[in-house]
């Protein structure tokens, strides 16, 4: 009991001995964990453990300062406590033995007492016994009874008779030996006594007590930050070094001592540290900050640095205690962890940036998808509205539902173009747009672009052609597509212009490779399209401002178009503007020329009539001009009339040209990878030229009657062909119908010239063929019928065609190995390949057919998908060209048109 | 009287047609059909449709019974009977028809068998939609005709 409680305070004390040697913030619980007395092993590894001094100590000033400041006195008062505990503990535990001893020897002095007695009872009982007395008797039993009772336990036998002298020297000997007992008690009670004083004796050292709690406590210290990466020191008020211990000391007690950091290490982060310390100092608060020191010494580590103020007994701040820890290592993990963190951040917002545009592009995607259908789904009931009126068109009418017709007609056309504008556009950003390679003469699609504004121009405005010398007669390319943005532009410079003038230029850029450049150059002045309007100049629905929206109309898809078609053709569309001084759209389009000795791919049947008008070197010319014809019809003719005007060549003819566009896409645009394109040097100077001439209504009026003068002989020539047309628009004004009637009886009279030309068709299908017959009939031509490709042979074997018209499907023999065998027969003279097919061909058909002279014979094919690897297909199996199905009349004239003569 | 009955006549003609252009039965095609109709061939479009009718329901039956016949695999053989049946349709501009052909044409080449009964009953369900409403409107033609006919006859009587 004693013993448990002794330990009970000594480790008590110890803990309190060890909370003072920790400051006081450094963890409070976890002190109770180290338990210096009694270590969880052996007590002596600590003094197996072999602890290398490193603790460099301003030895005098030491003491001093433990002596002088709060934590050095707290210590000393902690020992001394510690030892006056331990004093009263010792000397509570002597008095407890020498209470015992005491006791002990009470009881052996009573014994003694006892024994005496005893004796003297023994040897004066024989007097003192009344030998009559009756009582005598009965005392000397009491004794008797007593002794008996005493020496009974210590089983003293007398064997001998009382009171004869063996009894007596027995009883003597028994008495010895208990007394003997007795001394022998006594003796060793004395030497405990002795030694218990001895022991006193040596624990009344209380120095050689202290210095060994001390030396345990410098053991246990050393022990656990033997290996610590730690650096702890004191500095005083001028942050000079009195006391440093460190784990890897690699400078000298002198260089150390009494000095201050900054003049002991160079570098950075030692400022710092000097300042942190300065700044607890003044404080007077502890506190921690992680310092990176980047230094000579040890290179750049990061310290964990707690400083703490140290005051004196009186409250003065006389120094700092100074702990630096190194978590370099730490620092690094940290950083690396927090960039990952940010890293990760900055990830998941770029990733959810993402979904957010993905999910906006199928937005959009779904909503293009969903207008080109819609576009679609409207264009079908549109165009039979529109056809719808146009066979009213064609019944009895009276003057005013004429021309509530046409209005019809033409606002109808406005919304199919429209649509096939929006059409267009979402197919070539679809990527479904495929482009043709066709032969056509650009100077043809110029002139008939600038022809077909003119007829409509209701403004004051010249439009001119240029088209330099150099730009080849004919190149390869969409003829439909390129006249389309043409169109699109000369329409938009109309709109916009109010006076000047409009025009097309054309050149070639570069010599190596043919680089076509069109330029329209649009004058304007109140076009109020300023310059920050340029970039959305292109955007699809995006007009200049809401004022253009009213003041023009239009939805802002034609430029949107324009530029995609260009850029799907290799090229680029640019523009310059100058407020009030003019535009110029410039389009660079990579080309290839046209082999020369193939005749002209023309789709362009006005231009083949203006041919037939003008002057036969009409192809190599490069300079159009029209002006509008004004005083003549326009003013006569007032707002009413202006409707009529020149209807059916634009109103109608325009956009069935694009719905054919659609139909016919298939292309081949095999030339497009050859094609370069180039920069356009010098042409921007000549458009400047033109602008700056534009600029004012005076010059523009000059500049009109000098180019009337300059070019009288070409505006002559445009001028006549402009007074044809002119006399039909001025029939058309009369009666509409006639225009179209016109064009068929020119058609049939040309035909008539000639002898009727016999075309073939092959086609297998009843409905077809009834269809076809019955539009070449309206035609005016009648033609004979094969159901497939052998029929087809067979007929040609035996009487001669001027076209025949070829269904690619077809059982038995289809139309594209018909054709080939066709054009085998053309080329050898003999239907041998024919017969190897297995085609029955008589041998007497065949002497007549050798006498023969083999032209090529034109085959049109009849396709019934649009796509363009089908086009191909029948390009290469020796087709001239193809129509779609269904076949249209519109069709069927264009083709006739083209390839009979 | 009659020019109300005419006038009427024409309305739903029209009323008619617009609502086939509408729903995609017919598209601009049968306008082309229309216009081949002339005082030389009177009943062209009457004439065509019927062939047309004759011809794609022997074409159908066909279909049907390549496609009934359990050890089937002739698709090819359905390709061609299809190529006709677009061919003709799209030349009528029977539109609808000629969409759910191609289809179902596409069914036949991958050779996916239940596409192409699928494909088949959708194409006759399209039919036989087209046919019902082609009736319809010869029916009302041939009223307008016949009205047309005797209010000239009556006209003509007049005159004489």
């Amino acid at each position: 009991m004693v013993c448990e409680m002794e330990t009970d305070q000594i480790e008590e004390m110890d803990v309190e001995v060890l909370s003072s040697m920790w400051p006081e913030d450094v963890g409070t619980e976890a002190d109770k964990q180290f338990n210096v007395e009694k270590p969880a092993g052996d007590l002596d590894t600590l003094k197996e453990v072999t602890i290398e001094t490193r603790t460099i100590a301003d030895m005098t000033r030491l003491p001093n300062l433990l002596n002088s400041t709060h934590q050095g006195s707290s210590q000393l008062t902690n020992l001394v406590k510690q030892w006056e505990y331990m004093q009263d503990n010792a000397v509570r535990l002597l008095k407890e033995e020498l209470k015992n001893l005491d006791r002990q020897r009470e009881e052996a002095e009573a014994k003694e007492l006892k024994i005496i007695e005893e004796y003297k009872f023994e040897s004066n009982e024989p007097e003192n016994v009344p030998v009559l007395d009756e009582t005598s008797d009965l005392f000397r039993r009491f004794r008797q009874k007593k002794r008996d009772a005493l020496v009974d336990s210590k089983k003293i036998e007398i064997y001998e008779e009382f009171d004869t002298v063996a009894y007596w020297k027995q009883k003597a000997l028994s008495l010895e030996k208990m007394l003997e007992a007795s001394t022998e008690r006594e003796r060793r009670l004395m030497e405990k006594l002795s030694e218990s004083l001895k022991t006193m004796e040596s624990q009344s050292a209380p120095v050689q007590e202290l210095t060994q709690n001390l030396k345990r406590a410098e053991g246990f210290l050393h022990f656990i930050l033997q290996n610590a990466p730690i650096v702890m020191g004191h500095q005083d008020k001028d942050l000079r070094y009195l006391f440093i211990y460190n784990k890897y000391p690699s400078l000298r007690e002198q260089d150390i001592l009494g000095k201050t950091d900054v003049e002991i290490f160079h570098g950075g982060g030692v400022k710092e540290s000097e300042d942190f310390k300065r700044e607890v100092l003044e404080k007077g608060k502890a506190s921690k900050r992680e310092i990176t020191f980047t230094t000579d010494l040890f290179g750049s580590k990061t310290f964990l640095i707690y400083v703490e103020p140290v005051y004196n007994k009186a409250g003065e701040k006389i120094g700092i205690n100074y702990m630096g820890m190194e978590v370099t290592d730490q620092v690094v993990k940290r950083e690396k962890m927090a960039k990952l963190r940010e890293d990760n951040a900055v990830r998941k917002a770029m990733e959810s940036e993402l979904n957010k545009t993905i999910h906006i592009t199928e937005e959009t995607m779904r909503a293009k998808q969903m207008l080109a259908t819609m576009s679609h789904e409207i264009r079908s009931p549109l165009s039979g509205v529109v056809g719808m009126a146009e066979i009213l068109s064609t019944t009895k009418l009276d003057k005013e539902q004429r021309q509530l017709l046409n209005v019809m007609i033409s606002s109808g056309d406005l919304v199919l173009q429209l649509i096939n504008d929006i059409l267009d556009l979402s197919k070539v950003e679809s990527g479904v747009m495929r482009l043709e390679a066709t032969k056509f003469r650009p100077r043809e699609v110029v002139k008939h672009v600038l022809q077909t504004a003119a007829a409509s121009l209701k403004k004051s405005l010249t439009l001119e052609g240029n088209i330099a010398d150099d730009v080849p007669i004919e190149v390869v390319g969409d003829v439909l597509r390129i006249r389309q943005i043409l169109t699109n532009l000369i329409s938009n410079a109309i709109k916009f212009t109010h006076e000047g003038n409009v025009g097309i230029k054309l050149q070639v850029i570069s010599e190596p490779s043919f680089v076509r450049d069109n330029a329209l150059n649009a004058d304007t002045e109140e076009h109020e399209q300023n310059e920050n309007a340029l970039p959305c100049l292109f955007k699809k629905y995006m007009q200049a401002s809401a004022d253009h929206a009213r003041k023009y109309g239009g939805t802002g898809l034609g430029l949107a178009i324009c530029k995609q078609l260009v850029e799907l053709m290799g090229g680029q569309l640019t523009v310059t503007s100058r407020v009030s001084e003019g535009s110029t759209f410039t389009f660079i389009l990579p080309y290839k020329v046209g082999r020369s000795d193939d005749y002209s791919d023309d789709q362009d049947e006005f231009s083949d009539m203006a041919d037939q008008q003008s002057e036969p070197d009409d192809t190599a010319e490069g300079y159009f001009q029209f002006k509008p014809l004004l005083g003549s019809i326009y003013s006569n003719g007032g707002p009413g009339i202006s409707n009529d005007f020149l209807p059916h060549k634009v109103m109608l003819t325009s956009p069935i040209k694009l719905i054919n566009g659609f139909v016919a896409d298939p292309s081949n645009n095999t030339g497009q990878s050859e094609m370069l394109q180039l920069e356009n040097g010098g042409y921007m100077d000549e458009s400047k030229l033109e602008t700056s001439s534009g600029h004012c209504p005076e010059s523009a009026h000059q500049y009109e009657n000098g180019n009337g003068r300059c070019f009288s002989k070409e505006s002559e020539s445009c001028s006549s062909s402009q007074a044809s047309s002119e006399g039909g628009t001025l029939e058309m004004e009369s009666e509409l119908t006639v225009s179209s009637h016109r064009e068929e009886e020119k058609a049939e009279t040309e035909v008539k010239e000639t002898s009727k030309p016999k075309i073939l068709l092959v086609e297998d299908n009843k409905i077809n063929i009834m269809v076809a017959k019955s539009m070449m009939k309206q035609l005016g031509h009648t033609m004979d019928i094969a159901n497939n490709g052998v029929e087809a042979i067979t007929a040609i074997n035996s009487s001669s065609y001027d076209l025949v018209l070829m269904d690619v499907c077809m059982p038995v023999l289809d139309g594209l190995k018909a054709t080939r065998l066709i054009r085998s027969y053309e080329e050898t003279g003999n239907w041998n390949a024919a017969i190897e097919a297995g085609v029955d061909i008589s041998t007497s058909e065949n002497e007549q057919v050798c006498m023969r002279p083999t032209n090529r014979l034109p085959i049109i094919a009849m396709t019934a998908n649009t796509l363009a690897e089908s086009s191909e297909e029948c390009y290469a199996n020796g087709m001239d060209s193809f129509i779609s199905k269904p076949v249209t009349l519109q069709k069927l004239r264009e083709c006739l048109q083209q390839y009979l003569h | 009287m009659l020019g109300l009955g005419v006038d009427r006549l024409q309305a739903d003609i029209n009323r008619l047609l617009a609502s086939l252009f509408h729903q995609g039965v017919l598209d601009e095609q049968f306008l082309q059909l229309q216009q081949l109709q002339d005082e030389t061939s009177p009943n062209f479009v009457y004439d065509v449709i019927n062939i047309y009718f004759d011809e794609s329901e022997k074409l159908l039956r066909n279909l049907r019974l390549l496609l009934m016949d359990r050890e089937f695999s002739d698709y090819k053989k359905i390709g061609l009977h299809l190529n006709q049946l677009v061919g003709s349709s799209s030349s009528i501009g029977a539109r609808r028809v000629r969409n759910v052909c191609v289809a179902f044409r596409s069914a036949s080449e991958l050779s996916n068998r239940p596409g192409c009964l699928r494909g088949l009953e959708v194409v006759e369900h399209e039919y036989h939609y087209l046919k019902n409403m082609m009736h319809e409107l010869f029916q009302v033609l041939t009223c307008f005709v016949n009205i047309l006919l005797t209010f000239t006859q009556t006209e003509g009587k007049n005159v004489s």
